[in-house]
C-alpha cells in the first residue's frame, strides 16, 4: 500500500514539475453553489419550458408534471393565430422600436452635455439622472398612475394652460406612450452612464486637433465623437433591446396590458396565460420570447468579442 | 474628468449658463415623481378629496406612515424583504466568488462547460423561465416561503462577472506561493483570494441587494399569502385594496417606505453602483 501511495505521490510530483496541475474535484466543489442554482433555475426551466410547450399542461397538472399528453407543435400553431398573442408581439416590437431610440437619445444628450461642458456639479447631476434606475418600479408606477389619471397632476397642469387633458391610461392610443415614458424614465440613466464612460475614452487630443483644424462643436460631434462611440452605441442599443423585449413591470403595473390589450407585452401575455392556468400556452409563448432574446444576446456577444 | 481644451473653452457652442439651465430643468423633471410621492404621502384623506391633484399638502401629516405599520402590516413585509435580501446577498457573495475563484485560478476538466453555464444564465431571460421555475418551486415545496422567493436570485451570473476583474488582478504567483507552502485550495480561497477581492465583494453586495429588494414578478408569483409578502408585493396589494376608497396617502407612504432604503444606499455608495453598471455593460 505504501508503495502505491508513494507512486501516486511521485506521479503527482512529476506532473507538478511539468507544470500541468489540475484541480478538477476542488474546482467543481467551488462551482457547486453556482451550478446548483443554474441547473435548477435555468437549465431545467429552459428544458421544461420547451417540453411543457409541447404538451397540454394546465395548472392542475403542476404537482404531476409528467402526467400530461404530448401535443406536438399545436400550442405554437394556435399561438400564432391568436389575435391576443399577435397584438402582444406587435406591442413588444413597438416597445423596442420606440423605447430603445428614445432612451438612447435622452441618455446620449445628457452624457454629451455632462462630459463636454459641465465641470461643476457633474457628480450631482449624474446621481440625479441615475436615481430612477435604482428606484423600485412599483413605487414609481403608482405615482405615474396618479399623475396620468383623468384628474391627475398632468391634466391639472394642462388645465392651467387651457387644455382639457384626456384619460391617458384609459385611451387605447395614449396608454402606450405613457407606459413607454415610464420605461424611458427608468432606463435613460443606464444609457447615460455607459455613454459617459464611452465619451471619456475618446482621446482629448483627437478632438483638439479637429477643433484646431477649424471643426465646430457640431462637426466634431458628428465626425469624431459619434464614430469613435460606435461600440458603446451598439452595446447600449442591445442592452436596451433585451430590456424592452422582456418588458413586464411597466405595462403590468400601469395598465395591466389594457385598455383592450393595447399595452400588453409578450412577457405580460405569458404571465396572463399562466394566471389563466394555460401552462402549455404560456410556455410556448415564453419559448418564443426566449428564442428572440437569445438571438439578440448572441449578436451582442459577437459584437463585444469583435470589439475586444 | 476630461479637462477642457483651450480651443473648446474659447468657442463654446451654446452659452454654458444655458446648458446649466437645461440640465437643471431635466434634473427637476427626473426628480419630479419622487417629489410627488413624498408630498402625497404627507397628505391626509380629506386633503386628497378636496384637492386631488394638489402639489403640496395643505397640512402635513405622518398618519399615513403610522397606518402602514398598524393596519396594513408593512412591518412584516419589511422584515420579509430584509430576510430575502440577506439570503440573496450572502449566497451571491460566497457563491459568486467561489465560482470565480475556480474559473480564474484553477485548471480543471469541464472548464468550458462551466463558462458556458455562466453565459447561458446571463442570456436566458427571466420572463421566459418563470413558469417552469414555478413548477420546480412547487415541487420543492417552497411556494409561500422566503427561501423560495430568494432562490432564483442566489448566485446570479452577474456576481460571477463582477468578481472577474479583481480575480484577474490577483497575481498567480501569490496563489502558487501559498500552494507550495502546502495550503489547501479552500484555505487559499479564504485567506488569499477573498481578502483581496474586497472591493468587488462590496459591489456584489450592493447589486444583489438591489436586485433582491426591487424584485417584483417572482415574489408576486411565489408569495401567495400576506405572511410572505415582500415590500413591493405588499405595496401592490395595498394599492389594490385601497383603490376603492382612493386612499392615495396610505399607498404613497408605502411607496416611500419601499424606495427610500435603496435611494439612501445609492446616495452614500454611488461608486459601487457605477461599478456594477460598468460590469453589466462589459459582460
Amino acid at each position: 500500500m505504501a508503495s502505491v501511495s508513494s507512486l501516486v505521490a511521485g506521479m503527482a510530483r512529476a506532473r507538478r514539475a511539468r507544470g500541468e496541475r489540475t484541480h478538477s474535484v476542488t474546482a467543481w466543489i467551488f462551482l457547486t453553489p453556482f451550478m446548483a442554482v443554474f441547473v435548477v433555475f435555468t437549465l431545467i426551466p429552459v428544458i421544461g419550458s420547451l417540453s411543457m410547450s409541447l404538451t397540454d399542461m394546465r395548472s392542475t397538472d403542476l404537482r404531476n408534471p409528467f402526467s400530461v399528453d404530448f401535443v406536438g407543435l399545436e400550442n405554437y400553431l394556435s399561438l400564432f393565430v391568436d389575435p391576443t398573442f399577435q397584438r402582444s408581439l406587435l406591442n413588444t416590437l413597438v416597445f423596442v422600436v420606440i423605447g430603445v431610440p428614445a432612451t438612447m437619445l435622452v441618455g446620449f444628450v445628457l452624457a454629451v452635455v455632462l462630459d463636454s461642458v459641465i465641470r461643476r456639479g457633474r457628480n450631482v447631476f449624474r446621481a440625479l439622472f441615475y436615481a430612477p434606475v435604482v428606484t423600485n418600479v412599483v413605487s414609481v408606477a403608482l405615482i405615474w398612475q396618479y399623475a396620468f389619471n383623468s384628474q391627475g397632476t398632468v391634466n391639472e397642469v394642462l388645465a392651467t394652460i387651457g387644455f382639457a387633458g384626456p384619460n391617458w391610461l384609459g385611451d387605447t392610443n395614449l396608454a402606450m406612450p405613457v407606459v413607454i415614458l415610464l420605461g424611458v424614465w427608468r432606463n435613460f440613466g443606464t444609457a447615460m452612464l455607459l455613454f459617459l464612460a464611452g465619451l471619456q475614452a475618446v482621446p482629448d487630443d483627437v478632438r483638439e486637433a479637429a477643433s484646431l483644424d477649424g471643426a465646430g462643436p457640431i462637426r466634431r460631434l458628428v465626425s469624431i465623437t459619434l464614430p469613435l462611440l460606435m461600440p458603446t452605441t451598439l452595446l447600449v442599443s442591445v442592452l436596451l433591446s433585451v430590456f424592452y423585449l422582456q418588458v413586464f413591470d411597466e405595462p403590468y403595473l400601469l395598465t395591466n396590458g389594457g385598455p383592450l390589450g393595447s399595452t400588453r407585452s409578450l412577457a405580460l401575455y405569458t404571465y396572463d396565460q399562466f394566471g389563466f392556468g394555460n401552462i402549455s400556452t404560456s410556455s410556448a409563448a415564453s419559448f418564443v420570447l426566449l428564442v428572440i432574446v437569445v438571438v439578440v444576446s448572441l449578436v451582442q456577444f459577437r459584437m463585444l468579442r469583435s470589439r475586444t | 474628468m476630461t479637462s477642457l481644451s483651450p480651443a473648446l473653452a474659447r468657442r463654446p457652442a451654446v452659452p454654458v449658463a444655458l446648458l446649466y439651465v437645461a440640465l437643471i430643468v431635466a434634473a427637476a423633471l427626473t426628480v419630479l415623481p419622487f417629489f410627488w410621492v413624498v408630498s402625497g404621502s404627507l397628505r391626509g384623506l380629506d386633503d386628497f378629496r378636496s384637492a386631488p391633484g394638489a402639489w403640496l399638502p395643505s397640512e402635513v401629516t405622518f398618519e399615513n406612515y403610522g397606518r402602514l405599520f398598524t393596519q396594513v402590516g408593512f412591518g412584516g413585509f419589511l422584515v420579509n424583504s430584509l430576510i430575502v435580501a440577506a439570503l440573496t446577498v450572502v449566497a451571491n457573495v460566497i457563491g459568486g466568488s467561489m465560482a470565480r475563484y475556480a474559473l480564474a485560478k484553477l485548471e480543471f476538466r469541464g472548464k468550458r462547460i462551466a463558462f458556458g453555464a455562466v453565459m447561458a444564465s446571463l442570456m436566458v431571460p427571466f420572463s421566459a423561465t418563470f413558469v417552469p421555475q414555478f413548477v420546480v418551486t412547487v415541487n420543492l415545496g417552497l411556494v409561500n416561503t422566503l427561501v423560495g422567493i430568494a432562490l432564483p436570485l442566489m448566485v446570479a451570473p452577474l456576481s460571477v462577472f463582477i468578481v472577474r476583474q479583481y480575480a484577474a488582478s490577483i497575481p498567480q504567483e501569490l496563489i502558487e506561493a501559498a500552494r507550495i507552502d502546502g495550503a489547501s485550495e479552500f484555505r487559499i480561497f479564504g485567506q488569499v483570494f477573498l481578502p483581496l477581492a474586497g472591493p468587488a465583494l462590496a459591489t456584489v453586495t450592493i447589486m444583489s441587494f438591489l436586485a433582491s429588494w426591487n424584485n417584483f414578478i417572482w415574489p408576486l408569483i411565489v408569495a401567495q399569502q400576506s405572511a410572505t409578502y415582500t415590500l413591493p408585493v405588499g405595496l401592490a396589494a395595498t394599492k389594490q385594496a385601497a383603490q376603492n376608497v382612493t386612499d392615495y396617502g396610505l399607498v404613497l407612504a408605502g411607496a416611500v417606505v419601499v424606495m427610500l432604503p435603496v435611494l439612501a444606499l445609492f446616495l452614500f455608495l454611488q461608486r459601487y453602483f457605477v461599478q456594477g453598471i460598468a460590469a453589466t455593460g462589459l459582460k
